[in-house]
């Protein structure tokens, strides 16, 4: 089913929160930092507060209360109080009559700064003795969790073959087409109405409360059309603060736009990682023990930090079953933006870590990587050995699927010289079982209303962010009543008419807001029940609904229209309205370890892929030909939208493998614009082929489950084993570059002699050694 | 501050005025001054194509242009591509086959798109590939876009057989 906005997205009238224009808005900049970490000594405001067209300038004084999205890690201030911590950190902003004014402005704030010590390097920023980048965080460990399941010295022990490994993957951003955008307005009667980018409008309701000391029933969060999110708008951004700080002192409406450079500094992208892995297997192919010791380099806030690592350890073994797990992670703070979620949160690197590593322990035992995930597959239902509940588990079909459809069994190991193939396998949670912000509400409520024209109008918090959870939301509502989807009209994400909703995060919104849509529907069908069953003269429970018609069961000629339906029912109750909610089952919560919070999910998605490459060992280069990507998402409530998750998934996945990366030079990043961070074009982007599996999930919403994040983690590790099948070496680094593949073919090359071809299965005996060793500039 | 001049364009079929400083990039005009906000300000270098428009049926970034030099041109903006009820075969290609998610680089794709189909009615996918190149889409992953463009192409297709047909019929 196409999407329920579509129609507005084409013709260009869709509003997305930058499109909007209030009579007597200003226009907002922010002041960023030139120094990566610098005490503030004072700040002169005076001759910008004097340019004709200033309506207001706000420092940290003016919002000294700190915050942050985990209640842990309330550390940052919309505008730097004591000191600024990363190049582009907030300093103050201006509201003017123009942007070019607010811009002059800001050239005649001067700030007077103290540099202090900076820490750029995760490593050695970890062994700080002094000059921590908050006080409150020794050492500049913003979190540290040491985990462990089973017995992994046993596990070790008992394995045949055992392997151990640094990986490292650079940082990403999320690069959502829609820079960040916040319009706040100063009400009359002295009330907040702020339209933002915003995955989560809850959350910036609760953190625009406590920043502006407003309580939050004078504050309403709308979250207009977004470019996009993929985590990128999941915490509250400064952008969103300052606007409200500054249209709070104008009493005028203020908008602020990022641009693309501001939309970097502002990151919570995916962090640097170092993953340090061990993993043992046995001669059939079990895995034994996993051993992992990450550190990610979270920049100069919390954010979501403690969140990802956890995710990080959570996820590292769940897909299968892993006897034995041992995780230390570390989440490290440095002198550069703050990271945060991404899609794929917390997995993606430790993922493709341990799916490299299964690759090269499976050649090493002479097994068909393929056969190896088999030989690792749970059986659902379980609990894996860290805690984490598996209801349903559609891994062997999306295995045996894209093995199946790339001809892997013709392919592997028999491709010529430069010409390979890669398999690996991911998964994700279908949303988080514990909230962020621990209380017994309800995850999501969901109300719906039935007024005298049959029109059945649904408020939801759920934030559509272009991943057609409206949409979703829409069409089961239409399902259980048995109408059209036209006739449902969604309101969502107005925090003055739509109940609380966690948000659009950790892929939860199918799952969570789905079912609560059920239960609302089937709660307003309950009434439209009992007043035809009064009519039909019989119980309710032997009434049906389908085709804009409700009948007896037994007796289908007698119905009654469903607007006719609903005018019976309003004689009874006037206006019909019903609330449905959702709260994931105690036993989905996970353990009770510290940490054991995070992973836990009502449900898990799974997906395996199978990429092919072609690599040039003259150049180093890469070309990925094709990824088929099996996902299995319980059941495909819109296969035409699952499909454009999965592979919007494996080519963000794509991206990061083979050419995304935020780089720095100390504190300055080197590539600010989609010019130098290259996102893949059309030119690039491999044909990606998705293959949707349905493995009925008991709780889901009719057996669904997540579809748009799980894919990504697999996509990395299948082209770097589709790199080994081709050319016979193991790059470890993310991104791919093409002085990778030439550095690893020179040093393979370098002890070719001693160790023969690397022992390393099919395709290293029937390869031979790359003709060229010497790396080209 | 620069001062203002009036302007003439002829957009989307219309003749519109406005005053504008002589530095106005056509973006700006376009979305501040005409509020014509369906086209879209997604990067500040050139690089996201979600700010195309048809110059004279000629696909240009509209944060490339001064407002000033497309006086006396056809502007159209993805709201001058079609409306509900007489969508453009490529906006209709776009609901049908999923070519928008977020939908913020939708209305340069369209506008590409369009330019495209009329240049080369029957593109194979490296051609589509070639042409969509300088448009970044972060959500699809560009299959579905490919899709969305072959709906168009053989929407264009029926509707010309259809009128190459109507006379026979009659």
């Amino acid at each position: 089913m196409p999407m329920t906005d579509a129609r507005t997205k084409i013709v260009g009238l869709g509003k997305y929160t930058d499109d909007l224009h209030v009579p007597g808005m200003l226009i907002g900049r922010i002041l960023h930092s030139p120094h990566a970490h610098a005490r503030i000594v004072s700040i002169d405001t005076s001759r910008a507060d004097a340019l004709p067209g200033v309506h207001g300038i706000a420092t940290g004084k003016d919002a000294p209360t700190p915050y942050g999205i985990l209640p842990i890690g309330h550390d940052e201030c919309v505008f730097a109080v004591d000191k600024a911590r990363y190049v582009g950190d907030n300093v103050a902003a201006v509201a003017a009559t123009s942007a070019e004014i607010a811009e002059q402005a800001l050239d005649l704030i001067h700030v007077e700064y103290e540099p202090l010590h900076t820490w750029f390097d995760p490593e050695e920023s970890m062994q700080a003795e002094s000059d921590w980048i908050h006080e409150s965080r020794p050492h500049n460990i913003e979190k540290e969790y040491h985990h462990s399941f089973g017995d992994p010295e046993a596990g070790f022990t008992e394995a045949d073959f055992v392997a151990e490994q640094r990986y490292v993957a650079g940082e990403v951003n999320h690069a959502a087409m829609e820079p960040h955008a916040t319009l706040a307005i100063w009400e009359p009667d002295d009330r907040l109405t702020v339209y933002s980018s915003t995955q989560v409008p809850y959350y910036l309701h609760r953190t625009i409360s406590e920043v502006c000391a407003m309580p939050m029933n004078r504050i309403r969060v709308i979250k207009p059309l977004i470019g996009s999110g993929f985590g990128g708008k999941s915490e509250v951004i400064p952008i969103e603060v300052a606007a409200t700080v500054l249209a709070k002192k104008t009493k005028r409406p203020v908008k602020i736009t990022y641009t693309r450079e501001e939309v970097f500094y502002a990151h919570r992208g995916r962090p640097r990682t170092i993953v340090d892995l061990k993993m043992g297997i046995t001669r059939e192919g079990k895995i034994a023990a996993v051993q992992a010791r990450v550190v990610q380099d979270g920049g100069a806030y919390c954010g979501f930090g403690p969140v990802t690592v956890l995710y990080s350890g959570a996820l590292l073994g769940a897909i299968y079953d892993v006897p034995a797990v041992r995780y230390d992670g570390y989440r490290v703070l440095t002198n550069k933006p703050a990271c945060g979620a991404m899609r794929g949160h917390g997995t993606v690197n430790v993922r493709f870590a341990f799916e490299s590593m299964l690759d090269e322990l499976a050649c090493k035992a002479g097994l068909d990587p393929a056969e190896v995930r088999r030989k690792n597959l749970l059986m659902a239902p379980c609990v894996t050995v860290n805690g984490l509940r598996v209801t349903s588990y559609g891994l062997p079909e999306c295995v045996e699927k894209v093995v199946e459809r790339s001809g892997w069994k013709e392919k592997r190991g028999r491709l010529p010289y430069g010409k390979g193939i890669g398999i690996a396998c991911s998964h994700y949670v279908s949303g988080a079982a514990n909230p962020i912000i621990r209380s017994n509400m309800p995850h999501t409520t969901v109300n719906i209303k039935i007024d005298r024209d049959a029109a059945v109008t649904v408020y939801s918090g759920a934030s559509d962010i272009g991943q057609g959870s409206d949409t979703m939301q829409v069409q089961i509502v239409a399902e259980v009543l048995g109408i059209r989807p036209g006739r449902v009209k969604l309101v969502s994400a107005d925090t003055e008419l739509t109940p609380i909703d966690l948000g659009s995060y950790s892929s939860r919104v199918t799952f969570m807001v789905g079912n609560a849509c059920i239960d609302a529907a089937k709660k307003i069908r309950e009434q439209i029940f009992s007043a035809a069953a009064k009519k039909f003269a019989c119980e309710p429970d032997e009434i049906e609904c389908a085709d804009e018609m409700v009948y007896k069961r037994s007796d289908a000629r007698i119905r009654a229209s469903f607007d006719d339906a609903v005018a019976m029912a309003m004689e009874f109750h006037g206006a019909l309205v019903a609330q449905g909610i959702y709260s994931p089952p105690e036993d989905a919560r996970g353990g009770k370890f510290k940490g054991a919070g995070v992973g836990p999910s009502p449900s898990y998605s799974y997906s395996a892929q199978v990429a092919e490459v072609t690599v040039d060992p003259d150049t180093g280069h890469v070309r990925v030909d094709k990824i088929v990507a099996a996902h299995d998402c319980g059941k495909a409530l819109n296969p035409l939208a699952v499909e454009g998750q999965v592979i919007g998934s494996v080519y963000m996945g794509f991206g990061q493998a083979m050419q995304e990366e935020m780089i720095w030079e100390g504190a300055r990043l080197m590539n600010p614009s989609l010019l130098e961070y290259r996102i893949p074009t059309t030119l690039e982007n491999p044909e990606i082929e998705c293959i949707i599996v349905e493995s009925n999930d008991p709780e889901g919403p009719f057996g669904a489950k997540e579809a748009g994040e799980g894919s990504l983690a697999a996509t990395i590790p299948a082209i770097a084993n589709a790199i080994y099948d081709a050319i016979g070496v193991r790059l470890n680094t993310v991104p791919f570059s093409r002085e990778a593949v030439l550095e690893a073919l020179e040093k393979k090359a370098g002890s070719a002699t001693q160790t023969g071809n690397g022992g390393n299965g099919a395709s290293a005996e029937t390869k031979p050694v790359s003709r060229r060793v010497e790396r080209r500039s | 501050m620069m001062g203002k001049e009036l302007m003439h364009f002829h957009v989307n079929g219309e003749d519109r005025e406005f005053a504008a400083p002589p530095n106005r990039l056509l973006l700006d005009a376009l979305r501040e001054d005409l509020g014509l906000t369906g086209t879209k300000r997604g990067c500040d270098d050139s690089s996201c194509g979600c700010c195309a428009v048809l110059i004279d049926g000629v696909p240009t970034l509209s944060c490339a242009a001064l407002a000033a030099s497309c006086e006396g041109s056809e502007i159209t903006t993805v709201e001058g591509l079609g409306v509900a009820g007489a969508l453009d075969p490529a906006q209709e290609g776009w609901v049908e086959r999923a070519g928008a998610q977020c939908g913020f680089c939708t209305p340069g794709f369209l506008i590409t798109t369009v330019a495209l189909l009329r240049r080369n009615p029957n593109p194979s996918l490296d051609e589509i590939r070639d042409a969509l190149s300088s448009n970044l889409c972060r959500c699809t992953g560009y299959m579905q876009i490919y899709e969305s463009v072959k709906y168009a192409i053989e929407k264009h297709q029926k509707e010309a057989q259809q009128a190459a047909g109507a006379p026979a019929v009659r």
